[in-house]
Order: C-alpha cells, then structure tokens, then sequence
C-alpha cells in the first residue's frame, strides 16, 4: 500500500488490548497509530521494540513490526538494529521502571551514541505490571505496597538525566492531551538522532491522578507551560504569567508588572536554557511541556557507515581469500 | 662448535611482563612457523598487567614447543628456559627438564632484584648451587644491550626496551634461524619510527653474534621442517581464528555480520581482530555492558543481520536472559564462551573448561541451546563456522566454547579456501505471502522475516507464544507443547551434523578417552604414545555437546572403561553419565593450566595395568 493512503486503522493489529480500562496507555496507542499514516514510512520499515512492562505490550497492538523482549533492554536491541538496519524507523516503548531502574545505563548510553530513534518513556510514577510497587520516578514519601511506611528513595528527575546524558532531542507531553501528543510525536520523528518523548501516563490501579494538576481543567493552565520556540515563557488562566530570568534564577512574574519582551523566550538549541528548563521539577514552578532541547548531532550508524564506507576505500572490499592467507605463508611440498 | 640435529624442543622465555616476552615468544613462534616446523604454542600472562617490577607476581611466560614431528601441545617439560631476572627464573625452574639449558639475563640477578624477588642475598641461585645439573649461559643482557647501544639518540629507557631483542637474535642463533621475518616485522612496527628501528635491529644483530662468537651457548642445533600434510600455510591464534570463522559465517550466508561485545579476558581479542575487518562490512560494538552486548546482537538479528557476541565465563552469566530471549525468538545468535578460571572473577588469565554446564544449562525456563566446541587453536575457525552455520539454518542461538589456552595459542594452519568451505542458507520467508512467524519445517525451524518485507510485519517477543501464529497465549497444553517442540528441534539438529569420529585407536579397546575442547592436543600425545606402546586406547573428541552426535552412545559400546579428562571438576562426565547411563569416570585438573599429556598418559597407564 502507498504510505499516503494509510490509515490509523492499518496499524491496529487484530489482537484485544488487555490494558485495566482507563488507563491512560490507551490514549497513547491511539495518537501513535494516527501519527503514523503522516510520517510517510512504509509500514514494514517500522520496528517498535519495548522492554517489559504493562506499557511494553504496545508493540503487540501495531501493525508493523515488532518485539516485546525482556525488561530493561529494548534499547540496547533498537541499537544493534539501527547499527544493522538505518534504513528502518524504529520506536522505543518504554516505562520508568523499564528505562529508568533496569534499563536506566543502557539508556543513556543510547542517548550519547544518539542512535536515531524514538523512545517513548511512558511514566506513571509506578511500576504497573508487578501491581504496584514505587519507580524511580515516583516522589518521596510515597506509600505503596513496598513502601507502606512511604519511599524513602529521591526520584529521578527524567529529563534532566537525559540531558546530562547528551540527549540531542528532549520533549514532554501527557496522555489526557492528544493534540499535543500528537505534535510531540510528529517532532520526534523528524529528529534526526535519539529523541526522547516523556509522556505522563496514568495508571488508574495503582496511582491515580499523579499529574491530574497538568491534566484537570481546574488547575491545567496554573500548573502547566507549554514550550513553544521563539515564544515568551506564558501561562496562567488568562495568560497572565509569565518566566523571567534573574541570572540563573527563573521566577514567575505577573504581566500586569512586566513587559512580555522581558520574559524568557523559548530557544530548543540553547542546551542551558534547556537544562534550567528541566529543573522545573518542584511545586514553586509549572512543569514544561512540549520540546525543551534539539540539537543536530552526527548519529552513531552515520559515523559506523562511514568507517566502512572508509575502510573499503582503503583496503578495498574485503576478500575472504586474502583474509585466510594473511600475511606469511609458507608451502609444504 | 657443535651442531646437533634435534627432532623436537620446548623452550620458555620468561620475564617481567615489561620485558617484552611475549613479543620475544611470538617472532620466534612466527619465524619458526616459517621454517616449516610444526609448534604450538602457549603464552602464560601475570594476571595484573603492571604488576610491580621484578617481582613473581609480575612475571609473564611464554612456552613453544617445535619440530619436525608433529607437535599438538606446547609440551610438558621444557628443554630449555629463558629468563630476564630471578624472578623469572625462581617461578618457572620447576618446568625445565633434568639437564635442561638455561640462558639468563646476570643483570636480572643482582642484589636490587633479589631484594624485589623477595630473596636474601644468600638465596641467588647463582651461587647457591641450585643451578647445578642444568647447563647454564649467562650473559649481562642490560648491558650489552647499552654498549651496543651507545651511539644511539635514545634514552637508557627506551635503551632498555631492545634487550629481548638481545635475547631473540641469540636464540635465533642457536636454532639457525634467520633473522629475516623479525626485521620485516620490525621495519613494519617501527615505520615511524627510524631510531627505534634502528636500535632494535642493531641488538637483535648484536644477540645474534653474541652467539656466534663467544663459547656462551651450550651448542647450535637445528630442527628440520616438518613432514606435514602438502599445502600452505600459516600461523594462527585462536582467537583470531574465531573471529575470521565469524567473517567467514557471513560471507557464506550473504549476510551482514554485527558483532557486540564488552571487553573482557580472554575473549577481547576477538573484538579487536573483527574492529580491525570493517572492510568486509563487519560492524563490531563495543557496548556498555555484556547485556548491552548480546542485546544489540539480538536487535541486529532481527534485522537480518548474523548476530554475534562474545565474552567469558562472567559475561555469561549476565547474558542469560537475553539467551532465553533469542531462544524464544528463534533467531540466529551466535554466544561465544572464552572460558576463563572460575567462579567469579576467579583466574582471569587462566584456562578452563568449567563454563560448560552453564552453557548447556545456565537460563530459566526449559531452554536447551546447541553447544559447539573448539579444541585447537585453527579449529576455532571451522568450529565458529560451523555454529554460525547452526544458527542460521535452525535459526536459533548457538553457543560456542573456546578456552584460554586455545585463544592465544598458536599453532601451523592450512588454513582453507573460500570455495570450499560449506555454503550457509538463511530460510528466508517469501514477502507477501501469507505468513505464520511460528509454522516451521520437518526440522521444526520457522521462515524468518526481516523488516523491511511488504506485508509479512510481526511481532515476536519473550512471552509464551501460540503454536504458529506466534500470538500470546497462556494456554497450558499449548506451552507444554511449544517446550516439547523448542527442545525437539534442538535435538533435530543431530540430522543435520556428522557422526562422531574416532580420533585414534579402534572401535572396539579396553579405554575410550573421550575429550572435549582444548584438551585435544594432550590426549592425543598421549593415545599416540599408548598405541606406539601397543595399549588398548583410543581418543574420540567431541566438538557438538547440544545435541551429541546420533552415534554417540553406540560408539561409547564399543569400550571397557570410559575416560573423560577434563580441566574442570567434572563437567562433560555429568552429561555422558546422565543420556547414555555409561560409567564413565573423570579424570580432573583444576589448576589453570592445561594437561601435559603425561599426566593422562600415566593415569591411563595406571588404569591398564589395575586391569
Ligand atoms: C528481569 C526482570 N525483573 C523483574 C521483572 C518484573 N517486572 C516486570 S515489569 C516491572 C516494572 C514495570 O514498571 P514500568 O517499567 O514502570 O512499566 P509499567 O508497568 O508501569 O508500564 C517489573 C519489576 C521482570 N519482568 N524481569
Ligand atoms: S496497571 Fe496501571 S499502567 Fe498497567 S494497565 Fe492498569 S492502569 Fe495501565
Ligand atoms: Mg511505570
């Protein structure tokens, strides 16, 4: 089939989603199988790879192809196939537990290698499979099965992991707001390098409502910013917010005080903007969404294909002959 | 002078492994080969690299047998031993025969190396009479080394690296070897680098003469060529043999080679030869870690590529889940094993057999794998082949078992040709057709399809899968059958390799010594003894473990007694005990080394005569 005449239907596979009813997976399913009739890729040069995890059952719901492998490597095996295979578009589909506590070294070695592809790090603050117990990304003090008495572990902040690991493409979106998500996903596939899209997933068993202040109309816009480049910093119900930095400091000022040219703009290749970006992380502060960081960096299969491409230049393609014989021989009469 | 023809020797050189000895041991090894003399070889590392000078820690071997019979060990006593100080000389006296030559460096010998030795002046063997029954030739290598040395731009440090040079040409001498292939190899090395060249062919010159002209040396002997089989040859390491079976596995499948490794002894040589063979479109990985490693092979796999991951016995264990991946998946991987000494970090520089059972059994879950082994160094080469020729064409992961010993031991190869080696089919599926990832063939083996086939996308994944369409399925006669079916089809592949052959002896004698990997060379020195001697032996030597050949237990029949040697605390016994319920008894050596083949000889002799 011609890529333009896809539809979302053509990658929805003919097995049942066994997802908990509600759970925001659902929605994320949803937005991938729209975006991809739009990127233009036939449907068998896709590969989505997951780890383990109620979020890593995805690839059995795409029509393309795919591997549910073991928990914690799905991007060490999207390596090896994007060092075998550049030709193809392959997607990563991951959860916190998944790429932040076991997978979490092979995560950022993936992100300074900058393979190019596409990690989805789905994030509900749990570990949904094994029914309950905190993640990496779950806040202090959280009680759950295996912490009854509250998580005495300091969370992981994702994103500003991922930029200490040298990520050439960080983003952020949420499961309740398709639109945006959509957009999210469309701008990771155009990035060339490993992009990593963090969505804020919820898990309606075990941890319900962990970003309902992004999410719930009530306090959405108070709590939320929507990163737009070249644009001012502005939030607030009535856009009556904004950023401004004092030195390294950003503070919410009131626009009835300030001047919207006094606001931080937004600029996604400015690696310390972005790095400050990321450390919107507490209460005192809307939490970003959208793209924080892009940056334009040599991918690993590139520079791998231009060794060989090299290398054959220089000795010639390789002769399996010429190769056995080496270079001292000597004849037994 | 005289001059004595001699039909084999063993000499070993040892020094601070900031001596050069291993350099020294190889230039002799590769301009013996070049003579036409059969060798093996076998380089004995400190375990630390830097570790502190002059001391028995620190102390770095390298042992090569030559001749013009055939030679299949590094042999079990030394004729003659080189040593850079009294170090050397103190941790390897024991391996040199009764009457053996020994050629030291004097001014490794002085008080300042005694005190680092960890002796007493009192303790010199140069004077304790302790050398007494050995022919001994000393000569002040430092020094003449320096001498030679004197108009030379460079720094006494730089001076002090040629002195194994010194040695080199002195027992090229003695051996009527020429000099030629070490000056290439030198001229090669050191292209950059004039006064450097200049200053090691000068004392590789200077040794030599030494030789020639002052009444040193306890003689001059020459050692003909070899009667071996008409052909071309050349010298080969295991390891790197390894990695051109591994080149060779994909040039004969048409496909691309992807090599994942983390680096570890003694397996990093692999990476570092197959690094260097980007032009044969090999792209080898060095990845964050052993899971990484196999990972990323697993993912190259899936992409039609021929996936390959090497490590040692630690590395493994960390591997196996992904193995049980790969299993699951049903796609070509080949696990390459360089056994080490065990357990845990154990003898990292050492040789063992003991990662056997972990291989044959080490994952969760009912999840045989085929398990090839290698017994000399040149036969890592058919043997990687061979498991790459497995993996494709049963499409499953395949582990291959090599050892220290073999890895860096070299020996003479008449290495093959492209056009004859065995050509490799990938059982492609045909794209859009109709397609069941899990339908499989009369050798149960599934079609494999490859991203980038029009309309055969699937998914695959490490969760029970339904019979044929690979679906998820938690049905329980629909696992139990699928368990049955995986193990069936690891056992089919006995249809498809040769029947076990015998080494040596007959069909029918009082003793089979059955052997696996790099035990090969002992035992067969020693069958070959036994039956020159008239003994009722033979050697059978195994190279598929997973599955064992189909006449297997037949040929076990055919004997009184079953003997299996090997360097580990009884491996191999536990698997021919449990199928074929034979009494097979184990004869064990756990000590880092290899057998000499003296030791099964007279095990052997032992149990003929309690006969
Ligand atoms: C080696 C291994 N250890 C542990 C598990 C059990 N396990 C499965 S999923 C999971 C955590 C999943 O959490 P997350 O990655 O956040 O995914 P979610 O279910 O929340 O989408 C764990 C601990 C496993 N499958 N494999
Ligand atoms: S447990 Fe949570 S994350 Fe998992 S499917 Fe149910 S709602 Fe979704
Ligand atoms: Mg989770």
């Amino acid at each position: 089939m011609e890529t333009n005449k896809y539809t979302a239907k053509d990658f929805a596979t003919d097995q049942e989603v066994r997802w908990c009813p509600g759970c925001g997976d659902y929605s994320i399913l949803k937005q991938v199988q729209t975006v991809m009739p739009e990127i233009g890729v036939p449907k068998e040069d896709i590969v989505f790879i997951s780890g383990i995890g109620c979020s890593s059952r995805f690839p059995y719901y795409m029509e393309t192809y795919g591997m549910h492998s073991i928990h914690g490597r799905a991007t060490a095996i999207a390596s090896g196939l994007k060092a075998a295979r550049p030709d193809l578009s392959v997607w990563i589909i991951t959860g916190d537990g998944d790429s932040l506590s076991i997978g979490g070294n092979h995560l950022i070695h993936l992100l300074r290698r900058n393979f190019d592809t596409n990690i989805l790090l789905f994030n509900n603050q749990i570990y949904g499979l094994t029914k309950g117990q905190y993640s990496p990304t779950s806040e202090e003090g959280k009680k759950t099965k295996s912490t009854p008495m509250g998580s005495i572990d300091h969370p992981f902040n994702p994103l500003a992991l991922c930029m200490g690991a040298d990520a050439t493409f960080v983003a952020r979106t949420m499961d309740r707001d398709p639109k945006h998500m959509r957009q999210m996903l469309q701008r990771s596939n155009e990035h060339k390098g490993t992009s990593l899209l963090e969505i804020y997933q919820n898990c309606n068993v075990f941890n319900d409502g962990a970003f309902f202040g992004y999410t719930d109309k009530a306090t959405k816009s108070e709590q939320t910013l929507f990163l737009e480049h070249g644009q001012p910093l502005i939030f607030g119900v009535n856009k009556e917010k904004g950023i401004k930095l004092d030195g390294f400091k950003p503070i919410v000022v009131s626009l009835d005080k300030v001047t919207e040219d006094e606001l931080w703009v937004h600029d996604e290749k400015n690696r310390v903007k972005a790095d400050l970006l990321t450390r919107f992380f507490g209460e005192d502060l809307p939490r970003p969404f959208g793209v924080f960081y892009s940056e334009e960096r040599t991918c690993y299969e590139d520079a791998l294909q231009a060794q060989i491409d090299q290398a054959v230049e220089l000795k010639g393609e390789g002769d399996l002959d010429t190769l056995l014989r080496g270079s001292n021989t000597w004849e037994i009469e | 002078m005289t001059q004595e023809t001699v039909e084999k020797v063993v000499i070993f050189f040892a020094g601070d492994s900031g001596d050069g000895i291993q350099l020294t041991g190889t230039q002799f090894t590769n301009t013996t080969a070049l003579h036409g003399n059969d060798l093996s070889t076998f380089p004995d590392f400190p375990a630390e690299i830097r570790a502190p000078q002059g001391t028995l820690a620190g102390v770095s071997g390298f042992q090569i047998s030559f001749g013009s019979t055939e030679i299949y060990t590094p042999g079990d006593e030394c004729d003659v031993l080189v040593v850079m100080n009294v170090a050397a000389l103190k941790a390897n006296i024991k391996r040199l025969k009764k009457g053996g030559a020994i050629i030291l460096n004097l001014d490794g010998f002085d008080k300042r190396n005694m005190k680092l030795a960890g002796f007493s002046e009192e303790q010199n063997p140069l004077f304790d009479n302790s050398l007494e029954g050995y022919q001994v030739s000393e000569m002040n290598v430092t020094k003449l080394t320096r001498e030679c040395l004197v108009d030379s731009v460079l720094g006494t440090k730089e001076k002090d690296r040629c002195k194994n040079m010194f040695v080199l040409g002195f027992i090229y001498w003695m051996y009527n070897r020429t000099l030629d292939h070490t000056i290439q190899f030198l001229s090669d090395k050191f292209k950059n680098k004039p006064d450097v060249f200049d200053a090691n062919i000068k004392v590789l010159k200077a040794g030599y003469n030494f030789a020639n002209t002052c009444e040193v040396s306890s003689g001059r002997f020459e050692v003909k060529p070899a009667k071996m089989a008409r052909g071309t040859y050349r010298n080969i390491m295991g390891n790197q043999a390894a990695a051109m079976g591994f080149i060779a596995g994909a040039q004969q499948s048409g496909l691309d080679l992807f090599y994942g490794s983390y680096p570890i002894t003694p397996a990093s040589d692999i990476l570092h030869e197959l690094a260097k063979h980007k032009n044969f479109k090999v792209r080898s990985f060095q990845a964050e870690d052993e899971i990484a490693a196999i990972s990323a092979a697993i993912g190259a796999s899936f992409g039609g590529a021929l996936g390959v991951t090497a490590t040692s016995g630690p590395g493994v264990a960390l591997k196996g889940e992904a193995i049980g991946l790969a299993f699951m998946l049903e796609l070509p991987l080949v696990i390459v094993n360089v056994q080490r000494g065990g357990p845990s970090t154990g003898l990292p520089t050492k040789t063992e057999q003991a990662d056997l059972l972990q291989a044959v059994y080490g994952r969760n879950g009912e999840a045989p794998v085929p398990v090839i082994s290698a017994s000399t160094p040149s036969d890592c080469f058919s043997a990687a082949l061979e498991a790459c020729r497995i993996a494709i064409e049963h499409m499953t992961p395949v582990f291959f078992l090599s050892d220290g010993y073999i890895a860096n031991g070299a020996e003479p190869w008449c290495f093959p040709q492209s056009k004859d080696l065995p050509s490799i089919k990938p059982k492609m599926a045909t794209a859009n057709t109709d397609y069941l990832p899990y339908k499989r063939d009369e050798k149960l083996v599934r079609n494999w399809a490859v991203p980038g086939m029009q309309g055969l996308e699937h998914r695959v994944g490490g969760l029970e899968k339904e019979n044929e369409t690979g679906n998820v399925s938690y049905d329980s006669d629909n696992h139990q059958m699928m368990v049955k079916t995986r193990a069936e089809k690891v056992e089919r592949i006995a249809d498809f390799i040769p029947d076990q052959q015998l080494d040596s002896g007959a069909q029918q004698a009082k003793i089979l010594v059955l052997g696996w990997g790099s035990t090969y060379g002992a035992i067969k020195s020693a069958i070959k003894e036994l039956l020159a001697e008239g003994k009722s032996v033979a050697h059978a030597h195994l190279r598929y473990i997973v599955p064992f050949p189909n006449n297997l237990g037949k040929l076990l029949e055919g004997y009184d007694h079953i003997v299996i040697p090997e360097i580990n605390n009884g491996q191999l016994i536990k698997l021919i005990r449990d199928k074929y319920l034979v009494d097979a008894k184990g004869l064990n050596k756990i000590k880092g080394t290899p057998f000499q083949s003296r030791e099964i000889k007279n095990h052997l002799l032992d149990l003929l005569n309690g006969d």
